[in-house]
Formats: C-alpha cells, structure tokens, sequence
C-alpha cells in the first residue's frame, strides 16, 4: 500500500462513521411527522439563523467567557491553596476531611445558595462555576505537591535553590501533570455548572436561551441549542487537549523516553 | 499507628474548627445570618428534616434515580467496551465518533428530556446514564488495550475459546480499569441526578432543595445542602470499598494492605 492510500484509509477509518450517522440521522428524519424530532434539515436552518446572528454576541459569548474566567480563578486560587496544604504534612491532615466533604457536594445543589447571596447576575455564575472547578484542581495540586521526587528536593537544598526559583522549578513543574488532570476534571464540571446557573434562573446566556425554546415549544431551535452546546463542549475539549500537549510536552517526552520507545 | 492516630486527631481538629467557623462568622455578623445561618441553627433545620417523611420520601428518589442510572450506564459501558475492545477493527471505526460524543455536556439533553419524559424518573436516567456511561466505557476500552500480548498468545495456544479467552485473560485486566470507571461514574452519577432534581424538578433531594430556596427556607436549604455532601461522602467510600473488596487480589491493593 503507498502512503497516500494508507493516509486516506486513516482519514476514512476516522470519518467513516460520523458521516454514516449524520447521514442516518438526515434520511431517518427528512419526512419525520414527529414534532418532537424535526428533520435535521429544519435544525440547522434553525441553527444558521438562531445562533449566526446577534445571540452569538449576547447570549453565546458571554457564557462562555463566564464559563472562562470562572476556570481561570478556580485554577489560580485552587493551586494556589494546594501548594500551601500540600507543603505542609500536618495542615494537610487537619483539612482533609473537610476538604473531602466539600469536595463530596454536589456543585449544583450551590446554584440555589449562591442565588441567594448574589443573586442572578453574572457574580453568581461565576461564583458557581469556581465553586464548582476549585475542588479538583485543589485536591489534585495537593496531591502532586506532596509526591514529589525527593531527589529533586535534596538536590535544589543542596544547591540552595529556595522561594520562588524553587517553587516554579521543582513544585510547580512536580505538580504540573496532576495539576493538568484536575483542571481537565474542572472544565467538564464548570461546562455542566455554566448551562444550569443559566437555566435555574437567569435572563440570558445559552443555558437559559435554550430553555426559553423548550418552554415555547420551539423544537428546531431547541435541538440547535443542543447541537450547539454539544459543538461547544467538543472545542473546548479539544482547546483544553492542545493547551495540554503543549505543558506537558517535556513530562510525555520523559515518560516515552523512559519506556525506551522513540 | 501512633502516627494515623495523630493524623486522625488533626483531622477531627479540622472539622471542628470549620464547625466552629461555621457558627462564628454569622454570629459576629461578618456574613449575614439571612446568607449564611449559624451552625446550629443548620443542624437544628437538619434535626427537623430528619423527622419528616418527605425528607426520606426524597432521598429515597434520589438514590433510586442514581443507582438505576449507574447499574444501566455500568453495565452498558462494560459490556459495550469489552465488545468494542476485543474487536480492532470496530475500536478504530468507532473512536472518533466516542471522541466526539463523550465531550458533550450531558445537560444539554435537558431540554429533550423534558419534552420527552417531562418530570418523571426516565428524565433522571437519562441525564445520568449519558453521562456516567462515557465514564465506564472509557476505561474498559483502556483496560482491554492493557491486555498483555504474552498471556493472550499463550491463551490461543492452549486452544481457549473466545468466550475463556475473555473470562480469564481479558477481565481480570480489565476489571481495576472497570473499577475505576465505577468510581467516577458513581460520583458524576450523583451530580446528575440532583441536577435533575433540581432544574426539572423530578422528585428529589435537589428538588426539595430548590422549594427551600424559593420559600425562603434558608437554614433548611443548607441542611439538605450538607445531605447532598454527605451523600457524595458516602458514595465515595462506598465506591473505595468496592475497590478494595473486588481488588483485594490485585497487587495494588496487596501492597496497600501490607505498608
């Protein structure tokens, strides 16, 4: 087989079988009398001109940038916090039971108290969305913070490496790949925790958009938001996925150098 | 020993002490009690729900809608994951499309599951069956690529058919990965169903959370608030139980047992 031919079967091996399902879904679905299931052809027209127009801007955007800075603060504070408890062997055996308790709550059950405390605007998604991102990335940067390589530790004592050198290249960099687990942990929670504090009770943003077609019976725009949140949740893991790659490119080199294999 | 004894100790000083915070902070006023009741007056609302039918009626719902949907997902994902993993050519086909499909945040079915099933059980199920299901299904698939290539060689030589083959080299590979699958998907599982709850408004704890919430009922909300965590305490030490009893032959968990 040449190369070209070995390249397109790996392109078809991959595509092959989306392709069958949309395909199935459009054909199954063109002359659907269902109104629940309209036929994709009606979704995404429905799709082009809901969500290509202005509720890209005023709806879309701010979600997800909500979604964003609420990650991002979750990170700071929570590997902020894991480096303290982490360094310190009694401190993390004071707060580890209360840290598993909080970390044991489910995150939407905050949406109602942080409704109260600030009410439905924008702090409050925030808020819930950090709440919600903190406990992994936390519990993870603690846990890679107290396992790290012991060696490295004598080694940046012997050669007095200390405050903040030593924090960027020994605990940090320790730490990095649990820290990376945790907040691709978080950002599958802070996705779920965006779309409910917009459909408990909000006036815009896509969660609340969506539920606004499915209470008018809006079923084509519906299944848009659908596709769309699901379109949303698939770049951000592939952004996350790159971002990813791109930290840890020396920790996969370590491992693969270490397992002998080019 | 003495040391886990201290370590216990600090533990119990910590849960204390965030009592204690707890109870201090609205008292002086730093936050206000209508935000953020003192915690006795939390654990007084607890004592109320305690006695009250309905709060059992609810919780009740809620770990029937959790332990349907993860027995559905569990067995789903394993049996689907086993099927795909021992079939390479069907694994290459179909990774992209679980690629694609398990990023999807599982409430954006809600709208849909509203419409269909409105406010009834099957709502619940099926937010938390799509989403703990990717959660199984994930690591069996990596469970199976796990297989050591010598014992499945030796296996085929020995003339094992394909059902001993799976029985007796592919599972018991596959089941710590399974395990682990049935940890996560028992903790997302939870978050689902009172999600459910608490946006549909299926019968619930996250329902009864929301009433709370809409009456005013502040210290009874955080009541059930603290349930829903010792819920998910619970689901946690369940699922490390199961762990530990289902491996307890299994090298990581004999090494943990043995320090």
């Amino acid at each position: 087989m040449t190369a070209s031919a070995a390249a397109a079967r790996r392109v078809l091996v991959v595509v092959a079988l989306p392709l069958a399902l949309l395909v199935l879904w459009w054909v199954a679905s063109a002359d659907s009398q269902s109104f629940y299931l309209p036929p994709l052809s009606q979704i995404l027209e429905a799709f082009a001109s809901t969500w290509l127009g202005g509720r890209l801007v005023d709806d879309v955007l701010p979600s997800v940038a909500r979604l964003l800075a609420g990650f991002a603060l979750a990170t700071v504070a929570g590997v902020a916090l894991g480096v303290v408890v982490g360094s310190s062997r009694s401190l993390r055996a004071t707060l580890e039971p209360v840290l598993e308790f909080l970390r044991a709550i489910p995150p939407p059950v905050l949406v109602p108290i942080f409704i109260l405390v600030a009410g439905i605007g924008t702090t409050m998604k925030v808020l819930v969305i950090v709440s919600g991102c903190l406990w992994p990335i936390l519990l993870n940067t603690i846990e890679g913070v107290r396992a790290r390589d012991e060696v490295l530790e004598d080694t940046c004592r012997a050669y007095g490496i200390r405050g903040s050198a030593r924090l960027r290249h020994l605990v940090l960099r320790a730490a990095s790949p649990q820290i990376i687990t945790g907040m691709r942990q978080a950002l599958a929670i802070g996705i779920i925790l965006m779309v409910i504090s917009e459909m408990f009770a909000a006036s815009s943003g896509l969660g609340f958009t969506i539920i606004q077609f499915q209470r008018g019976f809006a079923i084509p725009e519906m299944w848009s938001g659908i596709l769309l949140l699901g379109l949303l949740g698939v770049i951000l893991s592939l952004g996350f996925r790159a971002f990813e790659n791109r930290v840890l490119a020396w920790y996969y080199g370590l491992r693969r150098a270490q397992r002998g294999t080019p | 020993m003495r040391a886990g004894r201290s370590r216990r100790l600090l533990g119990l000083a910590g849960l204390l002490g965030f009592l204690a915070l707890l109870e201090v902070v609205p008292r002086v006023g730093l936050v206000p009690e209508r935000y953020l009741p003192p915690a006795s007056r939390i654990a007084g609302a607890l004592a109320d729900e305690l006695r009250q039918p309905s709060f059992w009626v609810a919780l009740g719902d809620t770990l029937e809608g959790w332990a349907i949907g993860l027995a559905i997902a569990f067995a789903g994902g394993i049996g689907l994951g086993l099927l795909l993993g021992s079939i390479p050519a069907l694994r290459a086909v179909t990774s992209s499309t679980i690629e694609f499909l398990r990023p999807i945040p599982s409430v954006a079915l809600i709208p849909l599951a509203v419409l269909l099933f409105g406010t009834d059980l099957r709502s619940k199920l099926l937010l938390v069956v799509y989403a703990s299901f990717w959660q199984v299904l994930i690591q069996v698939l990596s469970g199976v690529q796990d297989v050591d290539p010598v014992a499945m060689d030796t296996a085929h030589s020995y003339r094992l058919g394909r059902w001993s083959r799976v029985r007796h080299v592919v599972w018991p590979t596959t089941l710590p990965y399974a395990v682990t699958g049935f940890r996560l998907a028992a903790a997302v599982a939870l978050v689902l169903a009172v999600t459910a709850e608490l946006i549909i408004g299926s019968p619930g704890l996250g329902k009864e959370i929301a009433v709370a919430q809409t009456s005013g009922a502040v210290p009874a909300m955080y009541a059930l608030v603290v349930v829903a965590g010792l819920l998910g305490v619970g689901v946690n030490l369940l699922a490390r139980t199961v762990e530990r009893r289902v491996l307890a032959w299994h090298p990581s968990v004999r090494r943990d047992a043995a320090a």
